[in-house]
Order: structure tokens, then C-alpha cells, then sequence
């Protein structure tokens, strides 16, 4: 068992590229630890590296916690760091962290997809940013390569007017998303709507988001439009914590009262 | 691999040969099993640990990792009871008493940085530490009224 | 039959205080020893190879691969167990190691000791088996009718034909709950080093584990002595053996401390469960709103072993009309057989699932009418001396079921207010706007103590010594508080201030029965109330006083003898109290088949979010028959706590079965109420004297959980209009 504590990215890099596995909060990756899944004998752990936790504007440092977007991030970033896990989940688990993880329900990524926003991979060979939609490719799968650790987030120059996020769950706190959505809308009324956990990765609904942008003050009728859209442009399968058809109506409602923060 | 840390107050070291977390390490080598294990994947709190001035689920710290950090553990809040300890035991918020390690860690680090919460950031420290026995009730009495006695 | 001692004046801390925990200190300094936290000297790890089918043929076990590990002290199979090859806490039906076929998804099939619990749980996934699998049978209705059964349950009483102008039928499911204690199943068993083996494990019922170890280790019975150790919450889940045997047979084939704890996902496999119900119900009544007649028929899905599915089968169906007068009655149940995980005890055992079911008849009843729901259960509430719906028994002690219920309407409602948490809670899906209140009843009865001509008793002694009273017991405290019950109960009735409890071995003492079916106040605090009692009136006859205190023994106001001088000589009483006998039911499930009842009513407030199906419930009132409350604070607690159980049955707690296979054995996906999720509480408690507990306490640990979650889901039915005929109550039951 060998485990590194490196203070600089670039010794972290060379352990990543010696095989170590990168160790961010632990909060998943002990999970498979604990469960028997995986057995991990060389690793690295990332939270000695200053520049991972460092939040320069529109950079986020992959190491910021949760704790830290929950007090310090975009709305609607704060609102999802807000029911990432239990307080003690949100003082050790990562934004760099749950990205690395994937999961489909990983309640960050909505956000991310709906602000379009990049995701910062380095290596000892340089340093890339991927799109979101780059980024995550399968159930836990990511573009990320063995050798590379994903650094920080990268928002856009300028974030929407308004954006809001919305968790359905069985459980008041502390609950894996039924579904997890962010709505935005801009001046303009460019309005884009990006989910969670109905779908192998973070989507959007980009007919549902083209409909109701060319409409600079939504109708009832509208809304109810975008609504439907919705809900049939999401791909939920059936499991043991809900329903497709749940799914696909909890994420057609969700939408909609989101976008109706945003319009008020 | 040796690791290196402090540990309620003292120097400390643990032999790691595994990727095995912190909770196993206090319970199994340290000779501390006041921390819990009950679900080892972060959904109750009961191994709740004060790590580098947060409160973290010790069963999702990989011990490897914690070499220079400083941990304090229930068996670390000093002699006697501290007060958030006394408010617990005079509501009668102890029944099995699995839950109740994490939860006197969890309100004592709330505590420390907020003496004077309110019902909702008392609710809210708590949400990740699961009850099976009490229903809360005497918990959210006790921390209540050692508030209002803070204040 | 009421055991009336006047409470002692001058005594501290005796019945009707709330003296603190003696555990509380320990406890909240993590200083208390649970079995989790056992070690012994040269001690070995054990770790169980369980059947990833539901339904399989073992074809062959090959241990070698598990042999050959570094470390490995013994792998063993069906084969290496020396006695009966079977376990059970009614019929011992199930293996202790499974040997030609599994029958259920965790069945353990060998077990392994090695050095550490890492190499013990390598070992345990090397053993190799090989399966040839079989279809699993898991429709609880199929089982019914290919008569796959545990025990079949027949109530008949009084006119098979009446009918009434109402009539109002339903068909109702209650999901699989497990009792989640945080705790999970741990021990450690130590060799004796003479062929016997102490156990210090996890259990609500030492004598009976230590029986069902005797038996399959083939040992004399003096040979194992079963110890009550430190727990870590119950709820029925440590009624039954598991790692138990497997522990004495590791020690005993090493010659070393074996122990074992089961990780959560393992728990969820390693112990019985809640079973799941589906019951389908008819009644009938009058247009003033007595009841005429009731039918029904209840499955409770037993799973692959017995357990104890006949017992609770039948309170289920004992109790499926409710606390409720009616002369004919028809209840028809099975505790079915199948592929599914072992179902068991469960605080509420049976009451729980048939509550559901005849309390939304009720209000279904009470709509058909156009009556207050409350005035149709007043209407027909049972009473002391009624006879039973179900079985004709007369009821002879208090049964306030109409005080309950006045006393619950009597709590004011609350206004909603702006600063009412919302549903959902912080995933923020909710705004005022969207939420509709509801208010829902549920009055709940259930038994006390163990029916059906068991042979109820519990063993208590108790002895004086210079530094007070010290009471014995093999009772085990699982949480709830018996270690302080008793010695107030110890304090009252001898009449000084000072006593404690300790837990003895199953060699030193009788047996307690079990920590379960609310009966230990009742039982071993009567076995404790006697012995007590007795033990003063002999100090005062041998010493000829007339009165006793903390100092020592009395004549009017002289001190005779001080307790050092009293307690020179051993004294010490022991005593076996048994509540009022049973006996079996008749064939139509007639008969005086309980020792005791209780009753409970709950009034839930829940807010809804009708559009999303989310629910926040926002209070649940109670008021509940205690007879005597001997520590206020204590019985609260147990009605707090037995609530947030009916908030998580009727809201969120659910194991999700696919072809037998658990899909949720984790707190991730086992969703258990968290402090946001649980409601305010206000109890009331209603005394009446003449029970024959001690002091005329009840039981009153079951009882919360009984009607709390029909409350809950009543509550919702009448926000939403739906018919909510199934709890858990699921989003997308409400939304869809």
C-alpha cells in the first residue's frame, strides 16, 4: 500500500501517470473501498495541492469542496451543493471529485450542463478543456485518461440572468436525486434546462429549451409546452429508487416551476 | 506505510498496509471504538470525526491519506461531559446509544462554531447523522435548550 | 390480579421519575462496549460465504481455495456442524449451514476464521460452490395457492351472513420494513477450554439463542452460557439466531475467540424483516355506523423460513378488525412460504400491517356514512369487558379506547404557518403555493406480552447489598431503557433509593424472555417487583421491624439494624413471574389467547405537494393507553421513536425485492428518516389502573408504530384524494 501526499500538481501527475490512483474526498471512492468493489494499492491524494483548491472567478479549483459552492458558488450551484449528501459528505467530497465519479445522478452536474461549462484536464503532457458534454460519456464514464486529473471546472464568462436548481428525492436530506434539474434564463429569454438522473449522463432538452426561448413572456400554455417537452425529451429507465414514467412527469414539473423562478 | 498525525490532542502513528479508512484504523489499531460503524458509506454519521477543523465521516477517509492531519474522536472532547453532552443525557436523548458518538461529535464541532444555533441549523448539522431510537424529539430538545441557555 | 404495592414515600429515583440512564454517560463518551467492540486475547476474524441465488441446488462446496489463503484458521460447511443441522426460534426449520439446496438471496452456506476480518472476508468470497439455480417462487398469492405455507389462520365468530345498507371494500399492501437497528449482528465467541464456549452477541433473547446452540453444537446445555451484551437497537431483528451458532462452531473447531460482525449490506440479508402484506377487506355496517360484520383475508409473506411467521400471522389476524366492537367476524389468513428473504419480528409484529388496512376501511367507512371519522370509532370503540372481534376473548383490564381518542381530538391542531419546512425538503422542489395540508386518524391495539398458551415467564433476582439493591436479569436492554426501569421498579417496591441492574449469563439465572412484544416492564419488571417485595417483607419479619429506608431497618422511629449490619448475611429473593395464562386458539381462532392489550391513537398533519407526490409530515399527536407511566421520560421516548418508524414505513422505508434478490441493502437506498424528516411530536399519556404489569404498568413500546403510519397515509388521502391503499405511499403514488 503505497499512498503519496504530494504538495505540487506536478508530482500528483506523476503519480497518476506511475498508476496511482487520484484520491479526492473519498467520499465515492471509499464507498467502493468499503463495499469490497475495488482494492486500490497506490494512490494519491490530492487535497495538500493549493492550486486544486483554489477558486479564481470563473476557475473552480477541482478540490473546492462542497462546503465551499454551497457558500460561495452561483445560485443555483449553491442551492445543488446544498443537497450534495450530509454536511459531513459536503466537508470532505469535491466538486473535482464527483465529476471524476460520473454518476448520473451526481446532483453538481446539472448546473454545469446548463451554463455550458468545461471541465479542466491536465497530464504531464498538457492541459485541456473539455465541454460538459465532452466530459461525461456513460454511466461513471468520463473522457478523462488514466494519466490526466481534472483540475477545476471553467464557467463561462458570463453566467445567465437566472438560474435555479430543483432536487426531487424521497427524503427531506441526505437523498440520491429522483431527478436534479437546472433551469436558466437569460435577458434575452435564452432559457436552457439540464437534468440529472434520468439519463446514462447529465442532458438537456434542447427542443423543450428552443421552444420556450422564443417566447419573451411565456403563456400558461407555454410553460404547460415546455413542461411536455420535457418530459419527453428525458430518457429515465425504471429502478429501484423510481419509475420511468415518475421520472419522465417529476422532470416535466421540476422544469417548469424552475423556469418560473427564473421568470419572477 | 506509516502514517503520522495527531490524534485528540497527542501525536499519533498507524501502520496502513491497506486501503483501509480511518474508521477501522481508530477502531482496530488506536484501541478508540467510540466511533461507529454502521453503514460505511457516509448515510448516518454515526463515525462521525472532527478532521482538520470539519466534521467528516471517518468510514470515507482513507487512512493513507490523513499523514500530518489532526483528527479529534468522541474519546477526545475531554474529561467528564462537555456541555452539548450534558444536554443530551439530562433530555434523555441516549437510548441504544450506536447514533449517539456521532451525533455529541457533530453538535459539539456546531456548537464550538456557532454556540447559539437556531432550530434550523441544529436540524441542519444533524441531517446526515441517523437516529434509529428516539425520533429525534429528546435531541432536538436537549441542543435547543443548551442554545437558549447560551444565549 | 393487580399487583398494588403503594410506591414507597422517601425513595429517589423510583416509578413515576425519570431518573437518567446509567448508560448515558458511557455512551455519550463512546466508552459503553457494544458487541461490535469486543476483543479477546489470540482473537480470530469470522466471515460468512452466503448463496448469491434465491433458489439454488448446491452442486459442491470446495473450501481448498479458502484454505489456501495466509491466515486461515477453518473453513466450515453444513458438514462440520456436530448436531441438529437446523435452527429456528418456533420450528427449527432453517440450516445452520445450508447443505443441499438455498432457499433465499444471503443464505450462509460455510464460514471462515482468519486472522483479521480482511483475510476472513477473501477467504469467505474464495469458497467456491457451485449452483445449479432453480426457479424462485416469490408471489406471496401463488404460494397461497399452491399451499406453501408456514400456518393458516381461521376466525369465525358470529353470523357468517349478516350484511348492512354500507358496505365499503378495499385491498391494501404494506411493503417489506426492516428494523435497520444501527448495530449491526456482532459477536465473539470464547472456547472454555474444556469443550464449552461462551457467547456475547447481539440478541433480544438470551436462553433462546443459547437452546438453538446447544442443540446444533450437540453440547451438554451447561456448556454454553449465552451472555447479554451491549446493543445497539433492536426492533425485533435480534429475535432470531444468525451469526450465533456459526460463532460457537468457529470457536470451537479453532480453540480460539472467534468474532464476527456483519457489515450493513450483510445485516440486511442476516436478519428477518417486516413482512409484507396484501389484505383484502369487506364491511359492513349500519346506517348509524356499528359495525355488522367484517371480513377479511390477509397474506403475510413469510419468505423462505418460519421464523417467527406463525405468531405473527396470527396477530395479524387477531387484530385485523382494530379496537373495534363487531359480533361477526371472518378472517382468513396465510403466512405463506417462499423465495424471498425471512420475515420475522418487528416491533408491532402483525398489528402493524392489518392497522393499515382496517383503519382506511374505517374512513372509507366513515365516508360511505357521512360521518366524522372520529364519531364512527367512538361509535364502535371497544371497551373493558367488551369481548374481542376477533376471538371473543373477554377483555378484563383497562382498554380506554374512547379516552384516546377524546384525549388525541383534544390536542389543538396546528395553523399552517410560513415557517412550515416544505416538502422536499432542500432539494427545493416546492413552494407554498403548491402544498396542500391533510389531517389523518388511526387508532391502533395490539397485545402484550406472548399469547397463544406460551409459556410467558421472566426470571429476576434481587439482592440487598451495603451499597443498595442490585437486581439480576438476563433481560436484555436493547436501548429503551430497561436497565433503568427496573431498578426503579427495584427502589419502589423494596423502598430505597439506591439499586442497579446487572445482566447476568444464562448460566446464572433463568431466562427473561425476549426483549420484545413490548413485555419486558410488564414480565421482568413483575419478576423484579416480586422479588423485591418479598425480599422486604423478610428483612422486616426476620428483624421484626415496621418499616424500611435508606439507612437501614426501622422500628417506628428507631433505627434496628443499618444495611451493613442487615447485610452481613446473604439476602437475596428470586423470583419467576408469569403473567396470566393463554391457551391456543380453537379451531375458529376462538379462545383467551392474550395476557393483555393496549391501544394507541395517532393524528397525523402532513403537508403534500400533490403535483410531485412529495409529503412532509409535519406533526403526529398521540395519545396512548400506558396504564402506568413508571418513567415519563422513557415512555415518551419510546413514542418518538416508534413514530419515526411509522413516518419511514409510510413514507420511505421499503426493501425492494426483484426475483428474490434485495436491491436496496444499503443506506443509500434503504431510506431512513432523517432529523428533517421527523415530525413534532406531542404525546399524552392515558393512565388507568388494573393491569398487572408492576404498578399497573403496560408495554409501550409497540403501540407508536402501530397506528402511526394508517395516520400518516390517511392524512395524505385526504390532501390528495387518492386512494393511498399501499404504503410506503410512493411519489409517484400520489403523483401519477
Amino acid at each position: 500500500m503505497k499512498v503519496h501526499h504530494p504538495t505540487t500538481l506536478d508530482e500528483a501527475l506523476a503519480a497518476v501517470e506511475a498508476g496511482a490512483v487520484p484520491l479526492a474526498g473519498g467520499t465515492d471512492l471509499m464507498v467502493e473501498v468499503n463495499f469490497g468493489h475495488i482494492r486500490p494499492d497506490h494512490v494519491v491524494g490530492l487535497r495538500r495541492i493549493g492550486e486544486l483548491s483554489s477558486w479564481e472567478d470563473r476557475r473552480i479549483g477541482a478540490m473546492v469542496t462542497w462546503r465551499t459552492v454551497e457558500t460561495k458558488g452561483p445560485k443555483a450551484y449553491a442551492e445543488a451543493a446544498r443537497t450534495v449528501g450530509s454536511p459531513q459528505i459536503r466537508n470532505a467530497g469535491t466538486i473535482g471529485g464527483n465529476l471524476g465519479t460520473a454518476s448520473p445522478a451526481g446532483d453538481g452536474h446539472p448546473f454545469l450542463a446548463a451554463v455550458d461549462a468545461g471541465v479542466e484536464l491536465v497530464s504531464r503532457r498538457g492541459r485541456r478543456v473539455l465541454a460538459w458534454s465532452d466530459f461525461f460519456t456513460g454511466v461513471k464514464r468520463t473522457a478523462r485518461q488514466p494519466e490526466e486529473l481534472i483540475t477545476a471546472v471553467v464557467l463561462p464568462e458570463r453566467l445567465p440572468m437566472r438560474h435555479a436548481f430543483g432536487k426531487v428525492g424521497v427524503r427531506n436530506a441526505m437523498v440520491i436525486a429522483t431527478v436534479c434539474a437546472v433551469v436558466t434564463r437569460d435577458e434575452d429569454g435564452a432559457t436552457t434546462a439540464a437534468f440529472g438522473s434520468v439519463a446514462p449522463t447529465p442532458i438537456r432538452a434542447p427542443r423543450a429549451e428552443e421552444m420556450i426561448s422564443a417566447e419573451p413572456k411565456p403563456t400558461e400554455s407555454a410553460l404547460a409546452e415546455f413542461q411536455r417537452l420535457v418530459s419527453e425529451e428525458v430518457q429515465p429507465i425504471t429502478d429501484h429508487r423510481s419509475t420511468e414514467a415518475y421520472r419522465r412527469h417529476a422532470a416535466g414539473v421540476l422544469a417548469r416551476r424552475l423556469l418560473e423562478r427564473c421568470l419572477r | 506505510m506509516i502514517i503520522t498525525f495527531e490524534l485528540n490532542g497527542a501525536p499519533a502513528s498507524a501502520r496502513v498496509m491497506a486501503p483501509v479508512s480511518l474508521l477501522d484504523v481508530l477502531r482496530d489499531q488506536l484501541g478508540l471504538p467510540g466511533s461507529k460503524n454502521v453503514c460505511e458509506q457516509g448515510e448516518c454519521g454515526s463515525c462521525s470525526v472532527i478532521l482538520d477543523d470539519e466534521v467528516v465521516c471517518s468510514c470515507l477517509v482513507m487512512a493513507g491519506d490523513i499523514e500530518g492531519s489532526t483528527v479529534v474522536t468522541v474519546e477526545g472532547l475531554g474529561e467528564g461531559l462537555n456541555p452539548v453532552q450534558e444536554a443530551l443525557h439530562r433530555a434523555g436523548a441516549v437510548q441504544c446509544g450506536f447514533c449517539t458518538p456521532g451525533i455529541v461529535v457533530t453538535a459539539t464541532d456546531l456548537f464550538t462554531k456557532r454556540p447559539r444555533p437556531d432550530d434550523d441549523e441544529i436540524k441542519e448539522a444533524l441531517a446526515g447523522n441517523i437516529c434509529r431510537c428516539t425520533g429525534y424529539g429528546a435531541i432536538v430538545r436537549a441542543l435547543r435548550g443548551l442554545a437558549e441557555v447560551e444565549r | 390480579m393487580t399487583l398494588l404495592v403503594t410506591r414507597r414515600s422517601g425513595v429517589t429515583d423510583g416509578v413515576g421519575e425519570s431518573p437518567l440512564r446509567p448508560d448515558g454517560i458511557p455512551k455519550l463518551k463512546g466508552e459503553f462496549t457494544y458487541a461490535q467492540d469486543l476483543t479477546a486475547e489470540g482473537m480470530l476474524w469470522g466471515a460468512t460465504t452466503r448463496s448469491p441465488h434465491p433458489h439454488a441446488r448446491i452442486l459442491s462446496v470446495d473450501i481448498s481455495p479458502a484454505l489456501a489463503i495466509g491466515g486461515v484458521h477453518a473453513v466450515l460447511t453444513s458438514a462440520d456442524v456436530p448436531g441438529r443441522p437446523t435452527f429456528g426460534l418456533e420450528h427449527p426449520d432453517q440450516p445452520v449451514l445450508a447443505s443441499d439446496v438455498v432457499r433465499f438471496w444471503g443464505e450462509p452456506v460455510a464460514v471462515v476464521a482468519a486472522e483479521d476480518e480482511d483475510t476472513a472476508r477473501r477467504a469467505a468470497a474464495a469458497v467456491q460452490v457451485e449452483y445449479e439455480t432453480l426457479t424462485p417462487l416469490t408471489d406471496p398469492e401463488e404460494a397461497d395457492r399452491i399451499d406453501s405455507v408456514f400456518r393458516r389462520m381461521r376466525v369465525r365468530r358470529g353470523d357468517p351472513k349478516i350484511s348492512g345498507p354500507v358496505v365499503v371494500e378495499g385491498f391494501y399492501e404494506v411493503g417489506m420494513q426492516d428494523q435497520a437497528p444501527l448495530g449491526t449482528e456482532a459477536g465473539l465467541a470464547v472456547p472454555d477450554g474444556h469443550g464449552g464456549v461462551d457467547l456475547y452477541a447481539t440478541s433480544q433473547f438470551v436462553h433462546v439463542d443459547q437452546e438453538q446452540i446447544v442443540a446444533s453444537l450437540g453440547l451438554r446445555s451447561d456448556q454454553v452460557r449465552s451472555h447479554p451484551s451491549g446493543i445497539g437497537g433492536a426492533f425485533g431483528a435480534r429475535e432470531d439466531v444468525n451469526l450465533h451458532i456459526h460463532l460457537c462452531l468457529l470457536a470451537l473447531h479453532t480453540g480460539q475467540p472467534v468474532k464476527m460482525v456483519y457489515h450493513r449490506s450483510e445485516s440486511f440479508t442476516g436478519h428477518v424483516h417486516r413482512h409484507p402484506a396484501r389484505m383484502w377487506y369487506r364491511h359492513h355496517a349500519d346506517r348509524e355506523g356499528r359495525l355488522l360484520r367484517v371480513e377479511a383475508r390477509i397474506i403475510l409473506d413469510g419468505g423462505a423460513y418460519a421464523s417467527t411467521t406463525a405468531a405473527v400471522l396470527a396477530n395479524a389476524c387477531y387484530f385485523a378488525v382494530g379496537p373495534y366492537r363487531c359480533d361477526s367476524v371472518s378472517v382468513d389468513g396465510a403466512g405463506t412460504r417462499t423465495n424471498n428473504p425471512p420475515c420475522g419480528a418487528m416491533r408491532g409484529f402483525g398489528a402493524v400491517q392489518s392497522c393499515f388496512a382496517y383503519e382506511t376501511q374505517m374512513d372509507r367507512l366513515a365516508a360511505a356514512l357521512g360521518m366524522n371519522p372520529l364519531d364512527l370509532r367512538r361509535r364502535n370503540a371497544l371497551h373493558t369487558g367488551d369481548p374481542m372481534p376477533t376471538t371473543g376473548q373477554l377483555i378484563e383490564t383497562p382498554l380506554p379506547t374512547v379516552e384516546v381518542i377524546d384525549s388525541l381530538a383534544a390536542i389543538p391542531l396546528p395553523d399552517p404557518s410560513d415557517d412550515d419546512p416544505l416538502p422536499g425538503g432542500s432539494g427545493l422542489t416546492t413552494e407554498p403555493r403548491h402544498v396542500v395540508r391533510g389531517v389523518g386518524y388511526a387508532v391502533g391495539i395490539k397485545n402484550l406480552g406472548f399469547s397463544e398458551g406460551f409459556d410467558d415467564y421472566a426470571q429476576a433476582r434481587v439482592r440487598m447489598t451495603p451499597r443498595g439493591l442490585v437486581v439480576e436479569t438476563a433481560a436484555v436492554e436493547v436501548g429503551q431503557g430497561l436497565v433503568t426501569v427496573l431498578a426503579q421498579i427495584a427502589r419502589s417496591a423494596f423502598g430505597v433509593s439506591t439499586a442497579e441492574v446487572r445482566n447476568v449469563d444464562t448460566s446464572r439465572i433463568d431466562s427473561a424472555g425476549s426483549t420484545s412484544a413490548s413485555r419486558q416492564t410488564q414480565v421482568s419488571g413483575g419478576a423484579t417487583h416480586a422479588a423485591a417485595t418479598r425480599l422486604r417483607d423478610r428483612i422486616l419479619e426476620h428483624f421484626d421491624a415496621d418499616d424500611l429506608d435508606d439507612e437501614g431497618v426501622r422500628s417506628g422511629d428507631r433505627i434496628i439494624a443499618t444495611w451493613d449490619e442487615v447485610t452481613a448475611t446473604v439476602w437475596e429473593e428470586t423470583v419467576t413471574f408469569r403473567h396470566p395464562p393463554t391457551s391456543p386458539p380453537d379451531p375458529d381462532g376462538q379462545g383467551v389467547v392474550h395476557a393483555d392489550f393496549a391501544v394507541a391513537a395517532h393524528r397525523a398533519v402532513v403537508d403534500v405537494d400533490p403535483e410531485l407526490g412529495l409529503v412532509r409530515v409535519v406533526r403526529v399527536d398521540t395519545a396512548q393507553d400506558v396504564g402506568k407511566a413508571l418513567n415519563p421520560e422513557s415512555v415518551r421516548g419510546q413514542i418518538e421513536g416508534g413514530i419515526v418508524q411509522g413516518v419511514g414505513l409510510a413514507v420511505m422505508e421499503e426493501l425492494i425485492l426483484d426475483e428474490g434478490v434485495i436491491r436496496n441493502p444499503n443506506f443509500t437506498d434503504y431510506l431512513l428518516p432523517t432529523i428533517l424528516d421527523a415530525p413534532e411530536v406531542e404525546a399524552l399519556l392515558v393512565e388507568q389502573d388494573g393491569s398487572w404489569g408492576p404498578f399497573g404498568a403496560k408495554g409501550v413500546g409497540e403501540p407508536p408504530t402501530i397506528s402511526s403510519t394508517a395516520a400518516i397515509a390517511a392524512a395524505i388521502r385526504a390532501a390528495t384524494g387518492k386512494p393511498i391503499n399501499r404504503v410506503p405511499v410512493r411519489p409517484q403514488d400520489i403523483a401519477l
